[in-house]
């Protein structure tokens, strides 16, 4: 894939600005703002209930905000990869078809977009027979086929082992590196997140705390969410962003997983 | 040629298969099948209108059935359950366009040819509404077939790819609605739903892709369209209910394939 135009740290990719989300008389979330600059890796955390989703699906317009907006510049690219897609049984379906839809994509860029998502050779599948962690990995090949600026996943990790969920944010680091996109993403599995993300925003109907993981896992709104619990696992699976990755264990990862 | 009542009913029975068969395939998908069923039981209303008003079945028929539909779309997740909400209306308007066809002393009608369709009656122009219907629906599900496509997989991924999902909905609704008018003379309001159905189960274990699918419906419903007229001409038994066992039965068989190469795979 080639280099993104859009420098690292200059620009933000998308920006909300004093969003409110409401169903009916629930407000869900209020006056919420973030933005994502080119290349970084954002997460959201927040119990359950604290508007995660909504807000990502308010990013790709599928909800309304009740104020507030959404900028998205015209010429930014998102891919998008939702919490849980089920496939009815009765639709019959190639992971190739699955990811030329809706706009047709070469058969040399659905094999590119499935290498990076480390399943190169499924293309020829059906949907339902793919096991979770491929499932969740051709999801992920869709998003990236538009050569996205920017990767949105909601709990993309959801009904994987822990290994398994591992081995899937190791893979979005490395398509990260390898692309340049940025990514925001949901997620509960704290410790993880916290290792893999360059900046952490902690959610619960409005901007608890945001920061770098080190801050946000000290800071007082946090602790009272989560408890005090994930410092010790962040020190273990922290590693450091500026070491050289050309050694790293991703792809081995990634076909292990493959091939269960 | 046309002059042949059998090949005049042939072919409205093709054209209704070959509009259904895309459609049917999207009730399948999308687990719209009760909603099928309740759009054509109102058509009944429109029959029992358009005679009233002395204007064509098949706009009446179309206005109502598209009506209903639309009802259907609004009142969906405000407090009842979709199988609720379709039984009620479903059989509401099937029993008021019943009570409203009885209100036409004036004029004799046959209510068994709108219940159960009568193809045999099938006139040229007849014909060409059925085939003009049947190309505004191939065309209107062709032309949105990607979309309509990433819709029925998950409405967010269709966001994101910045497409509507309530349009696609209406697109469907819009095709059901001509689809429930131009079948009412080839299989009746009460068969409609098994037209669109059964060709598109009957087409799963057969197909890789959803284009395969839906051309493989098409095959179906065209096959059990041909075979089912003659079925009902050799023995005498009626039309409409003929062509549907004919699709019941390529089904039956179909899965049985299909479940016994399931077991070989497994």
């Amino acid at each position: 894939m080639p280099r993104m135009c859009w420098e690292p740290g200059r620009m933000s990719l998308i920006s909300v600005e004093n969003l409110s989300i409401g169903y009916g008389a629930n407000t869900v979330l209020s006056h919420v703002s973030l933005s994502v600059n080119a290349g970084e890796i954002v997460t959201i955390v927040g119990p359950n209930g604290s508007g995660k989703t909504s807000l990502l699906r308010a990013i790709i317009g599928a909800v309304q905000p009740t104020k507030g907006q959404v900028i998205r510049n015209a010429d930014v690219r998102i891919g998008y990869v939702p919490q849980k897609l089920h496939i009815d049984p009765t639709l019959p379906m190639t992971v190739a078809r699955f990811l030329a839809l809706p706009r047709g994509i070469s058969s040399a860029a659905i094999q590119d977009a499935l290498a990076h998502a480390g399943v190169p050779n499924l293309a020829t599948a059906q949907m339902s027979r793919l096991s979770g962690g491929q499932f969740q990995r051709v999801l992920l090949a869709r998003a990236l086929i538009g050569k996205p600026h920017l990767l949105l996943l909601d709990e993309a990790t959801q009904g994987l082992d822990q290994p398994g969920s591992a081995a899937f944010y190791r893979q979005i680091e490395t398509v990260r590196q390898q692309t340049g996109c940025a990514v925001l993403m949901i997620s509960h599995e704290l410790h993880v997140v916290m290792s893999a993300s360059d900046r952490v925003i902690c959610l619960n109907g409005h901007v608890c705390c945001e920061g770098a993981p080190e801050v946000v896992a000290s800071a007082p709104e946090y602790r009272a969410l989560f408890g005090t619990g994930t410092m010790g696992a962040l020190a273990l699976y922290r590693h450091d962003h500026d070491h050289d990755h050309h050694h790293h264990d991703c792809d081995e990862h990634g076909q292990t997983e493959a091939a269960e | 040629m046309l002059d042949d009542f059998m090949i005049r009913a042939t072919l409205a029975g093709v054209g209704v298969a070959l509009a259904a068969a895309p459609l049917g395939c999207f009730v399948v998908w999308r687990r719209m099948a009760y909603f099928g069923d309740a759009t054509a039981h109102a058509a009944i209303l429109g029959v029992a209108l358009s005679l009233a008003l002395s204007m064509s079945v098949f706009a009446g028929a179309m206005v109502v059935a598209l009506l209903m539909a639309l009802t259907v779309n609004l009142l969906t997740g405000r407090g009842y359950a979709m199988d609720t909400l379709l039984g009620v209306l479903a059989h509401s308007a099937l029993a008021f366009g019943l009570v409203a066809v009885s209100f036409l002393s004036g004029i004799r009608i046959d209510l068994m040819a709108y219940l159960f369709g009568d193809i045999l009656a099938v006139s040229r122009s007849d014909l060409m509404v059925i085939w003009g219907g049947a190309a505004v629906v191939v065309a209107l599900i062709c032309w949105r077939w990607s979309s309509l496509l990433t819709a029925t997989l998950n409405e967010d991924l269709a966001y994101a790819c910045r497409i509507n999902p309530k349009r696609e909905q209406l697109v469907l609704t819009l095709a059901l609605a001509v689809t429930v008018a131009v079948a009412i003379k080839v299989v009746g309001v009460l068969l409609i739903a098994a037209l669109l159905i059964i060709p598109a189960a009957a087409a799963r274990p057969l197909s890789r892709t959803p284009e395969g699918m839906a051309l493989v419906a098409a095959g179906i419903g065209s096959i059990s369209a041909f075979v089912g007229l003659r079925a009902a001409y050799y023995l005498d038994t009626p039309a409409g209910p003929s062509i549907v066992c004919v699709a019941a039965v390529i089904f039956a068989v179909l899965s049985a394939i299909g479940g016994v190469r399931a077991l070989r795979v497994s």
